[in-house]
């Protein structure tokens, strides 16, 4: 059960950064629609900076620990590093392999954090083909 | 009875070994394994006949239009048709229903009413949205009872309204397992002067339906559910209705003649069957239903019943898991439906996916039937002619199993 290895487990049975944030500058919501996943992020900015994340949401254990395992080092990034996260990124946190199956719950939360970035630009969603890295 | 050894050696699929154990596989509503003999009869097909239909005068062409026909013929007589040209060889159950939404859709006009029950699978939903779209029609919705049974008042209230066309309706619920109460709902229907389309998609392999006893006016269902393969679909419809239809796709095959300014369709079946068709899927699924005719079609419907009963039974007693819908009844086939405190039902399958137990998990194309029993995804098991108590025995404990597994802190 390599997928489901003790740290995954963990942060799915005791996501971290779930605390609610007090005036977030933009909140945004993404669903898995084909197995009903769901995020939703809160993140302040500041002076480019994220200086606050916060989510909830309900899913799988590795779309709920990956956005756990993510969370953790939002806070303090910089808008553009953020911007240039790859995928293969959030599949390190994971450390597990991550078969094709399974990446759209894997990335629900990075996918959830970049299109927030783009709606507090003003800008239009990525799409999965990008966030997955097969289109930029 | 069927002897489930005996069966079991015909399916090749089932030797597989994964994780060191045979496979189970309980994943039959979302397709079906084939047995040995669709698989040599379509392998006999094109290494002995392959030729196109309906063109040519070569002797080869000759015999692959007869073989063709004669699966037309063998589907006509599985389900009842009168005349084997109500037959539509389609790609699947989807098509089968799009056709109707495109040809006998066409005939509707703004302001007359399709009904359709909550139970419906995406195929029988978005080809009447998409007319909706397309010629302003109204959706209604016959609703359920609390156990998932369809609410037979509401389909009344509806066709009160005499605005209602067509009531499309699945024959089982992919996700509940539970039958619709056909007679009930064609009689209804055809006193307010609506047809009815049923999506058989479920039913055909686990219940004999007789399409002139029920007095249906379309049936739909796919070849790979049937133990048939992939590619080949049906439709049947009375044939004075497929007549005062419009032609569907256009192409080779399904005209009559044709000039510069426009062209005479071909009779039925042809005139709904545009270009070459998956005439190898075709004669499979013959070979599909003859395979069924030979185990005993009844004796598989008795086995897959009896198993899905037995499942239920050791599901109930499951810590932590819910099942969706009516608990008991003469009207359970099919599948069972259930969700898991705690875990996730994709987290679920995927760990019984890698001790090689098949499982479906998500939504299975009923969005708006998990939306009105409030939840966003369930965890299926379906039943078909080779599984065993043993292999839902092995079931059941992996997901006690993996229920411990998750839960511990
Ligand atoms: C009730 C029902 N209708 C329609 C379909 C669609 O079948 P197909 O994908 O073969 O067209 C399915 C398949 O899952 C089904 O269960």
């Amino acid at each position: 059960m390599d997928l489901y290895a003790e740290n995954i487990l963990d942060h799915f049975r005791h996501p971290r950064g779930t605390e609610p944030l007090q005036k977030p500058t933009v909140v945004h919501h993404e669903i898995n629609a084909s197995c009903g996943d769901e995020l939703t992020v809160s993140v302040k900015i500041e002076n480019k900076k994220i200086t606050g994340f916060s989510w909830s949401g309900t899913g799988c254990a590795i779309s709920q620990a990956a956005m756990s395992l993510l969370s953790e080092e939002l806070t303090g990034m910089n808008l553009e590093q953020l911007e240039a996260m790859k995928p293969d990124h959030v599949k390190e946190l994971l450390g597990v392999p991550v078969g094709t199956r399974r990446i759209k719950c894997a990335l629900l939360g990075l996918h959830a954090v970049k299109n927030a970035l783009r709606k507090h630009a003003g800008q239009e969603p990525q799409s999965w083909m990008e966030t997955v890295g097969v289109e930029n | 009875m069927i002897d489930p050894a005996a069966i079991r050696r015909q399916f090749p699929f089932l030797k597989r070994i994964v994780d060191g154990k045979p496979v189970v596989y309980l994943d039959n509503a979302a397709t079906v394994q084939k047995p040995q003999a669709v698989l040599e009869r379509m392998r006999r097909f094109y290494e002995e006949q392959n030729a196109n239909v309906n063109r040519g005068m070569h002797p080869l062409a000759e015999e692959a239009t007869i073989a063709y026909e004669e699966a037309r013929k063998t589907v006509a007589d599985f389900v009842g048709a009168k005349h084997p040209s109500e037959i539509i060889f389609t790609r699947n159950a989807t098509e089968s229903i799009n056709l109707v939404a495109r040809s006998f859709g066409e005939t509707l006009k703004k302001g007359d009413t399709v009904a359709l029950s909550l139970l419906e699978h995406h195929s029988n939903i978005i080809p009447w949205l998409q007319l909706k779209e397309r010629k302003g029609i109204a959706i209604e919705w016959i609703g359920l009872e609390q156990d998932g049974r369809v609410d037979i008042e509401s389909l009344r209230n509806i066709l009160e309204k005499k605005k209602t066309k067509l009531v499309s309706v699945t024959g089982l619920s992919n996700v509940l397992g539970i039958r619709t109460p056909l007679e009930k709902i064609i009689a209804l229907a055809h006193a307010a002067g609506a047809k009815v389309l049923v999506d058989a998609a479920q039913l055909i392999a686990h219940a004999s339906i007789d399409v002139q006893t029920l007095d249906i006016d379309f049936l739909a269902f796919s070849g790979h559910k049937l133990y048939g393969p992939t590619g080949v679909g049906v439709l049947y419809g009375k044939r004075e209705l497929l007549e005062s239809m419009p032609a569907f796709l256009g192409g080779g095959d399904m005209l009559e003649s044709v000039d510069q300014n426009g062209f005479i369709p071909a009779e039925l079946p042809r005139k709904f069957e545009a270009g070459t068709p998956s005439i190898a899927d075709a004669i499979g699924l013959a070979a599909a239903i003859e395979w069924t005719t030979l185990v005993c079609v009844d004796a598989i419907h008795t086995h897959t019943k009896n198993l899905l009963a037995y499942a239920r039974k050791k599901l109930s007693t499951v810590k932590n898991i819910s099942i969706l819908g009516a608990t008991s009844g003469n009207d359970l086939l099919g599948c069972i439906s259930f969700i898991t405190n705690g875990i996730h039902p994709h987290d679920l399958t995927e760990i019984l996916g890698r001790k090689g137990i098949c499982l479906r998990a998500g939504h299975h194309c009923t969005q708006i039937l998990h939306k009105h029993l409030g939840i966003t995804a369930s965890a299926r098991l379906s039943v078909g002619a080779y599984n065993t108590e043993e292999e839902i025995d092995r079931c059941i404990a992996a997901i006690e199993e993996t229920i411990l597994f998750f839960r511990k802190s």
